[in-house]
């Protein structure tokens, strides 16, 4: 059962709990500050009185415990059988050279059983050798705080030669591809992992720039949405993974304000434009000008 | 019944998170079928849960309450938080922490007779130590073994159970990684759980949680198909409210990464073809039969994909197949754009026609799939055709409604 509260945050808490419990009787407070930094907002009025009462039979009124064993399970088939689901994703060669994991169990999926249908065509090469060593290089660096010294092609299909201090991977489902973020440029410090031909430790002294590490900035744009061929949901749907507001103006119309990054507002923009005379811009001027510099030039295109 | 931050059934919850999440513009007076009670408990729970995502708007209308998340700064998608609040019973729980201490090793195997004993000694110094009887512990043990965290086995007349062996755990950065990517992820989040705190370093763009929400769903689906199961489906129709029972061939999982749906691709008998069903608007799957056909049904369906922008599988006008092309033109420096149609196309075929422009064409069951792709290339379309002659006056009818939308010269007013 995916739903169980085997899997449940009181459980794992609790476990944390008794993991204390048996090493030092629990002081006073002691159990509440575990339950504050483990479980949901409200936890604390459910968990601590379960135990002072009694309810709950494995902390005693002095704060130890009969159990002597720090709490564990062992996995379950469930979480088995996810686990050798995501070994038969080509992804997996990124982490881990081993070719399989419980053999005694049923993937909970097999590859063909599901398609992504709208992820782009020229993904990373997950298979790729070089692609891997090259991952698995930025992974450590960014795992033991080491800066890199990287040759990556750029969109003219020069070598642009680079040295950064990684920071993590950003991952993109749509266009299937890594991105390492790194700080140390003044210029900035993305690179698409596809895109290096050489990564290797810089191994001299490196310094920050001063303006490096600074993420783009936030805009936001508002919109007004015409709820017609049911464009209410399509459209908080596809920028659902947005920080963003809605608001019912009348029974048909909404005024909804989604924050995006600056360096996306290319991709914001036809991804407006997608949505036709259902959203209507109304701030900032500036992106409204956006749409408005595309349809001058669709009509310049003769329609 | 007194409120509790813990659940026993999903469902109700399911819906408000999507509500909150994805719409969030509805005051309290607005719930409608739902008691203001409900409202109340559900909305605190996931005050619980996700409070640092709660955000409210107050105006004339009302007190808004909606969930605000940026899925690109949260490391961790924080709905599956959700999906770990099962309620349980005192006893539940009282139970699971001693029988794990009792069979602290796989090398311990005891019989029901021994574990009840040893029981008593953990609990007699309580004032009032509870007393569980042996079916309450031997059915536990059983609801165990098939979780797998328990094996038994036979010593002649006497069962002895014994803590499963644990098998190689996976790494933080295949967890880390894969429970925002994979299906029902939320299994990689408890996998989690049980890691110590450590430092992540993946962030994720593009990525579309509004279907963790249905991950009890998709894993019952997952099961049927690999087990080639027909299931009996409830789903609902989002506009009128009505729900309706459906007897299906489960064949595979289709998943959006534009827009975050997901969608069940099976044979429906009543319909005789296959169809799609939002996993969203599926309210309950109960596994059937094993279904003899399943292996054609699928390679039906592998036919029928390089036909399908989309999810659907047969068009608005009734004909068997649509055919739509359309052409755009570039400056000499934009060559992107022609990379960009062959990048995003997902059938159909792109040709360089000159220097400067490039044409797509595809024929698919449902052209009108189509239209909210071509119309990100605005401003660069110079010819367009759809063999559905309804769907490309409606694309020009659409146009000039943007250039009237915007002021721009030889648009229609609305």
């Amino acid at each position: 059962m995916i739903f169980s509260e085997l899997y449940g945050t009181y459980y794992n808490t609790v476990a944390r709990i008794l993991d204390a419990a048996i090493d030092h009787p629990l002081q006073k407070g002691e159990l509440c500050s575990i339950v504050e930094k483990y479980a949901f907002g409200e936890s604390v009025l459910g968990i601590e009185p379960a135990f002072s009462e009694e309810r709950w039979q494995l902390i005693l009124p002095d704060g130890s415990t009969a159990l002597k064993h720090s709490p564990t399970m062992p996995l379950t088939l469930l979480e088995k059988r996810w686990l050798k689901a995501i070994w038969q994703d080509p992804r997996i060669r990124l982490f881990t050279d081993e070719q399989t994991c419980f053999p005694e169990v049923e993937p909970l999926f097999d590859p063909d059983d599901i398609l992504v249908f709208d992820k782009y065509a020229d993904g990373d090469p997950y298979t790729d050798e070089n692609y891997v060593a090259n991952f698995r290089l930025v992974t450590d660096a960014i795992r033991n705080r080491y800066p890199l010294s990287i040759d990556a092609m750029n969109r003219k299909g020069s070598v642009t030669h680079m040295v950064l201090m990684p920071e993590y991977l950003e991952y993109s489902e749509k266009d299937d591809k890594f991105r390492l973020i790194g700080s140390g440029r003044r210029c900035g410090g993305t690179v698409n992992l596809g895109r290096i031909t050489s990564v290797r430790p810089y191994g001299k002294p490196f310094e920050i720039a001063p303006a490096a590490g600074s993420r783009s900035e936030c805009r936001t744009v508002t919109f007004e949405l015409a709820d017609y061929r049911n464009a209410l949901e399509r459209v908080l749907m596809h920028f659902a993974h947005f920080e963003k507001q809605a608001e019912k103006l009348d029974g048909k119309h909404y005024r909804i304000t989604v924050t995006y990054d600056r360096d996306d507002e290319t991709e914001m923009v036809i991804r407006i434009l997608s949505f036709g005379p259902m959203v209507k811009v109304i701030a900032p001027t500036d992106f409204v000008n956006l749409i408005k510099e595309r349809l001058i030039s669709q009509k310049s295109c003769g329609h | 019944m007194a409120y509790s931050e813990l659940i026993k059934n999903f469902n109700r919850t399911r819906d408000y998170m999507r509500e909150f999440y994805v719409y969030g513009f509805r005051s309290r007076e607005e719930y409608t079928g739902k008691s203001v009670r409900s409202y109340d408990d559900e909305r605190r729970r996931l005050d619980s849960w996700l409070g640092e995502y709660m955000r409210f708007r107050q105006n004339l209308d009302g007190k808004k309450v909606f969930l605000s998340i940026d899925s690109r700064l949260a490391r961790h998608n924080p709905l599956y938080r959700a999906w770990k609040s099962k309620s349980f019973t005192d006893g539940d729980i009282t139970l699971h922490f001693i029988l794990f201490d009792i069979l602290w090793s796989p090398d311990i195997a005891l019989s029901l007779n021994d574990i009840m004993y040893r029981m008593d000694e953990y609990l007699r110094t309580f004032c009032k130590p509870k007393v569980f009887d042996v079916s309450t512990v031997r059915k536990k043990l059983n609801e165990y073994i098939s979780e797998g965290i328990i094996v038994s086995e036979k010593h002649g007349k006497t069962i002895l159970y014994r803590r499963a062996k644990d098998g190689d755990h996976c790494s933080t950065d295949i967890l880390d990684f894969f429970s925002e990517v994979s299906p029902c992820g939320v299994i990689g989040s408890y996998l989690l759980d049980r890691k110590a705190v450590h430092e992540d370093y993946f962030a994720f763009k593009h990525h579309y949680i509004t279907g963790t929400m249905d991950s009890g769903i998709v894993c019952a689906l997952l099961t049927a198909i690999r087990e080639k199961q027909s299931v009996g489906l409830t789903t609902i129709n989002r506009r009128n409210g009505k729900s309706s029972e459906n007897r299906v061939i489960p064949l595979r999982i289709m998943v959006s990464v534009q827009n975050g749906r997901q969608y069940l691709m099976a044979y429906a008998p009543h319909f005789r073809r296959i169809t799609p069903f939002r996993t969203d608007n599926i309210l309950s799957v109960r596994p059937g039969e094993p279904c003899e056909r399943f292996d054609r049904l699928r390679a039906e369906l592998d036919g029928m994909t390089p036909h399908m922008w989309g999810v659907s599988t047969q068009s608005i006008s009734g004909d068997r197949m649509e055919h739509v092309e359309f052409t755009v033109r570039y400056g000499p420096g934009e060559g992107h754009i022609h990379r960009r149609l062959e990048r995003e196309k997902r059938c159909g075929t792109v040709e360089k026609t000159s220097a400067c422009t490039s044409r797509f064409s595809a024929d698919v069951y449902d052209a009108s799939e189509l239209i909210p792709w071509i119309r990100t290339f605005i401003s660069r379309i110079t010819d367009i055709s759809f063999s559905n002659e309804t769907l490309e006056s409606r694309f020009y009818g659409d146009l000039r409604e943007m250039y009237a939308l915007y002021g721009l010269e030889g648009g229609d007013a609305e």
